[in-house]
C-alpha cells in the first residue's frame, strides 16, 4: 500500500505530495488543492503553517542581527533584502530601518501567532489526527472544512501581500493598539492599500477561517465517535483539541469585531478607538469625531488573545501526552484530572485577560481581581505539567526523537509558566511590563513550549502520514542543538528583562546605555544562538523532505500504540479506515498486567 | 442533479460522513444542528462584541455627546413587528414540512423572504439615506453662548438634563471647498421651492446655513426635552454657523459620532445577517437540487435545512430586538 503511494508522490511532486488517498477518478486539482478530505486539509494546514513558521523566524532573525548590531548591514542578504522590501524598510546599505525593524516585529508576532502555531497546532494535527483518532470517515461538515482552510489560505495571501504595498507592511505591534494603529500608514496616501488596514483585512479573513474550522471540530468530536468510544476514553489530544476549538469558537469573534471597527476608524473616519482632541504631529487631529476609547480596543483584544495563548499551548500539551504515554509505555498518570484541568484552564482562560493591561491605569479592584483569576489559572496548569511529569516516572522510557521533544517540553514549558506567575501580580508587573523578561516569558511558552511540542508531533505522525520514519539520528541533530541554541536564545531575555531592557527598543539598548550597558553583551550571545538554532532548523526541513523518499518504511503502527488513528492503512485512504472500527477501552492501556503484550489497543475486543 | 455536480465539480465528493440527516441516538442531533448552534453561539459573541463597544462608549461619552431622538421610532417599529412575523412564518414553514406539506412550505417561506425583503429595503432605501441627508454641527463649548437660541443649554440646565452641543437639519449652504456644497445646493433648491424663500444662501464663505430641526427650533420648549414617538417636521427656522464655531460637521454618516458609528456597523452588520438569510431562503424556496428538488428524494432533509435555517432567523431577530431599543428608544 504505502509503496504504491510512494509511486504516486514521485509524480506528483507539488506542493501537498504526501496527502495521498487512493481515491479513484480524482484529478491532481480535486486530490490535493481543492479537497475535502481532512487528511489533505491538514497538510494543507500544516505545510503552509510551518512555512509561516520559517518565515517569521526568518524575520526575527534580521531583527536580532540588528539588535546586536545595530545600524551595520545585515550580511550577506543585505542587499537581497533591499530589493525586496523595499527603501521603508531596509536602507540602501542594507541595514534594518527604524521602521523596518518595526514592520518585521509586527510581522514575526502576526505571523507566529496567527500564520504559523495555530494553523499547525490547531488546523494542521487538528485536521489530519482528530478524525483519525475518533474513528470518523471525516470532518463533520468536510465542504465547510475546504471553506476554512481557502479563507485561511486567502488571509496569507493578503497578509504577504501587504509587504509589498506602498510604506510596507504595518508596523503598530501584533496587538495593534490604538490609537497608534488607527493612524498608522495613512501617510501613504490610499486609505485601502496600507500596511495597517491591509492587515485588519486579512486579519477578518484569518478569523473567518478559524471560526468556521472550530465549528467543525466541535461537532465531528460530538458527532461522528467511533461506537464505544465513550468521552472519557478519548486520547488526551482530542480532549486539548475541544477544549482549543471552544476557545476560538467563543473568543474570536469579539476580535473580529474589533478588527471591524479599527477598520472603519482607518477609512469611514469613525473613532471607535480615536480618544477625543487627540494629538497627532502637534495638531488636533480632525478627522475622528472623538469620544472613542483606546482602551476598549485593549479589552476586545485581550478577550481573545489571552484564550489564544491557551489555544497556542493546549494542542501541544495535547500530542505531548500521546507520545509520553506511548514511549513510557505506561497509562497517563491521572487522565481524569487532566481531562477537568483542561476544562477549568478553558473556562478560567476567559477571565483573566485584563492583566495584560495593568499599565492601563484601569483601577486596582479591577487588577485584583484578575490578579485574582490569573493566580488560579495556574492551578489547572500545574494540575497538567505534574502530571505529564508523573507519568515518566518509573516508566521504562524509549527516548526516540519525538519522545526526545516531549520531555524537553516539559522542564521548558514549566520555565515558561513559572517565570508567568511574577507577572500576574500587579505590582511586580508594573515594573516588568514590556521587557524583554515578559519576551523571555512568553516565548519559553510558545517556542520550546508549543513548537517543541509540534516537531514531537511531526516526528511521531509523519510514518502515519507518508508510510515512512525520518531519520532517527538528523532527528537527534537536530533535536540537541534546537535544545541547546533555543535557550542561548531566550534565558538571557530574563536578565536583560530584570535589568530593564524595553522590547521596543529598535538598538537593542544601546542608547540606553547607563542602564542597559551590564546586560548588553547578552545581545550577541541571543543573537548567535539565533544563528545556530536556524542551522539547526536546516537539518529538520532536510530531514523532512528526504525521508519521504528514503525513510524507513513502516506498517501501520509503527510505535505500539493504542489509540485507533494506528489502525488505518499506512497512509490512510479516502474515507480512513478499511474495516468497521469499534473501541473497547480506554486510550493508553500499556504494560496491563497479564496481557500478551505491552500495549492492549483500544479497538482490541481481548 | 447531484450526480451531475459531482461529474464537473469532483472536489465536491465527500467520504460518507454519518448522521448529516439522521440523529446520532446518543446526542439526538444530526450534525448541522449542533454546528449551527455553534455558529449562533460565535454570533452571540461577535455582536456581543459590538454591544459591550456601545456600553463602553456610552457610559464613557461626554455628557451631550450622545445623541437621542434621532432616528424615526415608527418605521423601527414596523420593521421590528415585520422581523417577527418572518420569524413565525419560517417555523410554519418547517411544520409545513414535517407534516409533507409542499404547497404549504412554500407559501410560507414566500411571506418569510418577503418579510425580510421589505425589512432590508426599509432600511436601505428609507432610514439610511435620511440619515445621509441630515446634517449635524457640533458647536465649540466656548462658543456655545452665541447660538443658545438653538441649543438652549440654560433651559435644559434647569431641568437638570444633559447639555447640548448640536445643531441638526438639512444643510441649505456649507463653507467653501466643503465636501457637502453639492448637497446642501440640492437641498437649498428643495427649500427654496418649498418655501418660496431664497435667504438660504450666505455670501460669507466660512458659514453652514442650516435649516434646523423642531428641537433646536424651539430647544427651550418642555416639549423637546424628551425625544417624540411620531417624528416631528422640520421647522423653517435657519441657523447660521461660522467655522470658526465648529468643533466638527458632518451628516449623519459614521464619521458623525461614535453613536452613529455604533449604529451604522451594528445594523449593517445586522442587514448582512438578513441579506444572507435572504439568500438562503431562496436556495431552500427555488427547485435547486438543494432546495424543493430536494424533498423528492429526502424530504427529511430539506426540512432539516429549513430547521437551521429558521434557527438562524430567529437569532437574527434576536438581535433586531436589542438594536431596536438601544438606539431608536434609549
Amino acid at each position: 500500500m504505502s509503496s504504491i503511494a510512494t509511486a504516486d508522490v514521485g509524480h506528483h511532486g507539488g506542493t501537498e505530495p504526501h496527502g495521498d488517498h487512493h481515491h479513484h477518478e480524482l484529478g491532481f486539482w480535486q486530490k490535493y488543492v481543492f479537497s475535502t478530505d481532512h487528511k489533505v486539509i491538514g497538510l494543507q494546514y500544516g505545510i503552509t503553517g510551518l512555512s509561516f513558521l520559517f518565515f517569521g523566524f526568518l524575520l526575527m532573525l534580521v531583527m536580532r542581527w540588528q539588535l546586536a548590531n545595530p545600524g551595520a548591514a545585515v550580511p550577506v542578504v543585505g542587499a537581497f533584502l533591499r530589493s525586496v522590501f523595499g527603501e521603508t524598510v531596509m536602507t540602501d546599505s542594507g541595514a534594518l530601518t527604524a521602521a523596518g525593524y518595526n514592520v518585521f516585529g509586527a510581522m514575526h508576532g502576526t505571523i507566529m501567532v496567527f500564520f504559523g502555531v495555530v494553523p499547525v497546532a490547531v488546523a494542521g494535527f487538528g485536521n489530519y489526527v482528530v478524525p483519525l483518532q475518533i474513528g470518523a470517515p471525516d470532518m463533520a461538515f468536510p465542504k465547510l472544512n475546504m471553506a476554512s482552510f481557502w479563507c485561511f489560505f486567502t488571509s496569507c495571501v493578503i497578509m504577504t501581500g501587504s509587504f509589498f504595498v506602498k510604506g510596507s507592511a504595518a508596523k503598530s505591534g501584533w496587538t495593534a493598539y490604538p490609537p497608534l494603529a488607527g493612524i498608522a500608514d495613512l501617510e501613504s496616501g490610499s486609505l485601502w492599500l496600507n500596511g495597517q488596514t491591509v492587515w485588519l483585512i486579512a486579519m477578518v479573513f484569518n478569523i473567518t477561517g478559524s471560526l468556521l474550522g472550530s465549528i467543525n471540530f466541535i461537532t465531528t468530536i460530538i458527532q461522528l465517535r467511533a461506537p464505544g468510544l465513550t468521552w472519557m476514553r478519548l486520547p488526551f489530544f482530542v480532549w486539548a483539541q475541544f477544549v482549543t476549538a471552544f476557545l476560538l469558537v467563543l473568543a474570536f469573534p469579539p476580535l473580529e469585531a474589533a478588527g471591524f471597527m479599527q477598520l472603519t476608524d482607518r477609512v469611514l473616519g469613525t473613532s471607535f478607538f480615536m480618544p477625543t482632541g487627540l494629538m497627532v504631529g502637534q495638531t488636533v487631529a480632525q478627522t475622528w469625531s472623538g469620544g472613542g476609547s483606546p482602551i476598549l480596543w485593549q479589552h476586545l483584544f485581550w478577550f481573545l488573545a489571552h484564550p489564544e495563548v491557551y489555544v497556542l499551548i493546549l494542542p501541544a500539551i495535547g500530542i505531548v501526552s500521546e507520545i509520553v504515554a506511548n514511549n513510557t509505555r505506561k497509562p497517563l498518570y491521572g487522565y481524569k484530572a487532566m481531562v477537568y484541568s483542561v476544562f477549568t484552564l478553558g473556562f478560567l482562560s476567559f477571565i483573566v485577560w485584563a492583566h495584560h493591561m495593568y499599565m492601563t491605569g484601569m483601577g486596582a479592584k479591577v487588577a485584583a481581581f484578575f490578579q485574582v483569576t490569573t493566580i488560579m489559572i495556574s492551578v489547572p496548569s500545574v494540575i497538567l505539567l505534574t502530571a505529564l511529569l508523573l507519568s515518566l516516572w518509573g516508566g521504562s522510557i524509549r527516548f526516540n526523537t519525538p519522545m526526545l521533544f516531549a520531555t524537553a517540553f516539559l522542564p521548558m514549558f514549566g520555565l515558561g509558566g513559572l517565570t508567568g506567575i511574577p507577572l500576574a501580580f500587579n505590582a511586580v508587573d508594573l515594573f516588568l511590563h514590556d521587557t524583554y523578561y515578559v519576551i523571555g516569558h512568553f516565548h519559553y511558552v510558545v517556542a520550546p513550549g508549543t513548537i517543541f511540542g509540534l516537531f514531537a508531533g511531526v516526528y511521531f505522525w509523519y510514518p502515519k502520514v507518508t508510510g515512512r520514519k525520518m531519520s532517527e539520528f538528523l532527528g537527534k541533530v537536530h533535536f540537541w542543538g534546537s535544545l541547546v541554541f533555543i535557550n542561548g536564545l531566550f534565558f538571557p531575555m530574563f536578565l536583560q528583562g530584570m535589568a530593564g531592557v524595553h522590547r521596543r527598543w529598535y538598538d537593542g539598548g544601546v542608547t540606553y546605555e547607563q542602564l542597559a550597558g551590564p546586560v548588553l553583551h547578552w545581545n550577541k550571545v541571543m543573537t548567535v544562538s539565533a544563528g545556530l538554532l536556524a542551522l539547526f532548523q536546516l537539518v529538520f526541513i532536510f530531514n523532512f523532505f528526504t525521508s519521504w523518499r528514503i525513510g524507513k518504511k513502516v506498517g501501520r503502527n509503527p510505535w505500539d500504540a493504542t489509540t485507533i488513528d494506528w489502525d488505518t492503512p499506512t497512509p490512510p485512504p479516502h474515507g480512513n479506515f478499511d474495516k468497521p472500527v469499534e473501541v473497547f477501552r480506554g486510550p493508553y492501556e500499556y504494560s496491563v498486567p497479564g496481557h500478551s503484550s505491552d500495549f492492549h489497543p483500544q479497538s482490541q475486543r481481548d | 442533479m447531484s450526480n451531475l455536480i459531482t461529474k464537473y465539480f469532483p472536489f465536491f465528493t465527500d467520504a460518507e460522513v454519518p448522521h448529516t440527516v439522521s440523529a446520532r441516538p446518543d446526542t439526538g442531533l444530526y450534525s448541522a444542528k449542533l454546528g449551527i448552534w455553534l455558529f449562533l453561539a460565535s454570533e452571540v459573541m461577535l455582536f456581543g462584541g459590538l454591544f459591550s463597544a456601545y456600553i463602553f462608549l456610552r457610559i464613557g461619552a461626554e455628557p451631550g455627546y450622545w445623541p437621542s431622538g434621532l432616528l424615526n421610532v415608527p418605521v423601527g417599529t414596523m420593521n421590528t413587528a415585520i422581523l417577527i412575523v418572518s420569524s413565525i412564518t419560517v417555523v410554519m414553514a418547517w411544520a409545513a414540512l414535517k407534516m409533507r406539506q409542499l404547497g404549504k412550505y412554500k407559501l410560507y417561506m414566500l411571506v418569510t423572504i418577503i418579510c425580510g425583503l421589505i425589512f432590508l429595503t426599509v432600511k436601505l432605501s428609507y432610514e439610511w439615506p435620511a440619515k445621509f441627508n441630515h446634517f449635524g454641527v457640533f458647536i465649540r463649548k466656548d462658543a456655545a453662548s452665541k447660538y443658545e437660541e438653538f441649543l438652549g443649554n440654560k433651559h435644559l440646565q434647569d431641568a437638570g438634563q444633559n447639555p447640548r452641543w448640536e445643531i441638526s437639519g438639512h444643510l441649505l449652504d456649507a463653507p467653501k471647498g466643503s465636501s457637502y456644497s453639492h448637497q446642501a445646493e440640492h437641498n437649498a433648491e428643495h427649500f427654496a421651492h418649498e418655501t418660496g424663500r431664497h435667504d438660504a444662501v450666505t455670501p460669507a464663505e466660512n458659514d453652514y446655513v442650516i435649516q434646523v430641526d423642531a428641537v433646536n427650533a424651539n430647544p427651550s420648549d418642555k416639549e423637546n426635552d424628551r425625544p417624540h414617538f411620531w417624528p416631528v417636521p422640520m421647522s423653517t427656522k435657519l441657523a447660521v454657523i461660522s467655522a470658526a464655531d465648529v468643533e466638527s460637521a458632518s451628516v449623519f454618516a459614521p464619521r458623525h459620532s461614535t453613536y452613529f458609528a455604533t449604529y451604522f456597523l451594528i445594523t449593517g452588520l445586522h442587514g448582512l445577517h438578513v441579506l444572507g438569510g435572504i439568500l438562503v431562503f431562496l436556495y431552500l424556496w427555488l427547485p435547486f437540487p438543494g432546495g424543493t428538488k430536494l424533498y423528492k428524494t429526502n424530504p427529511e432533509h430539506l426540512a432539516n435545512r429549513v430547521e437551521i435555517a429558521g434557527l438562524f432567523w430567529h437569532f437574527v431577530d434576536l438581535v433586531w430586538i436589542f438594536v431596536f431599543p438601544i438606539f431608536y428608544l434609549l
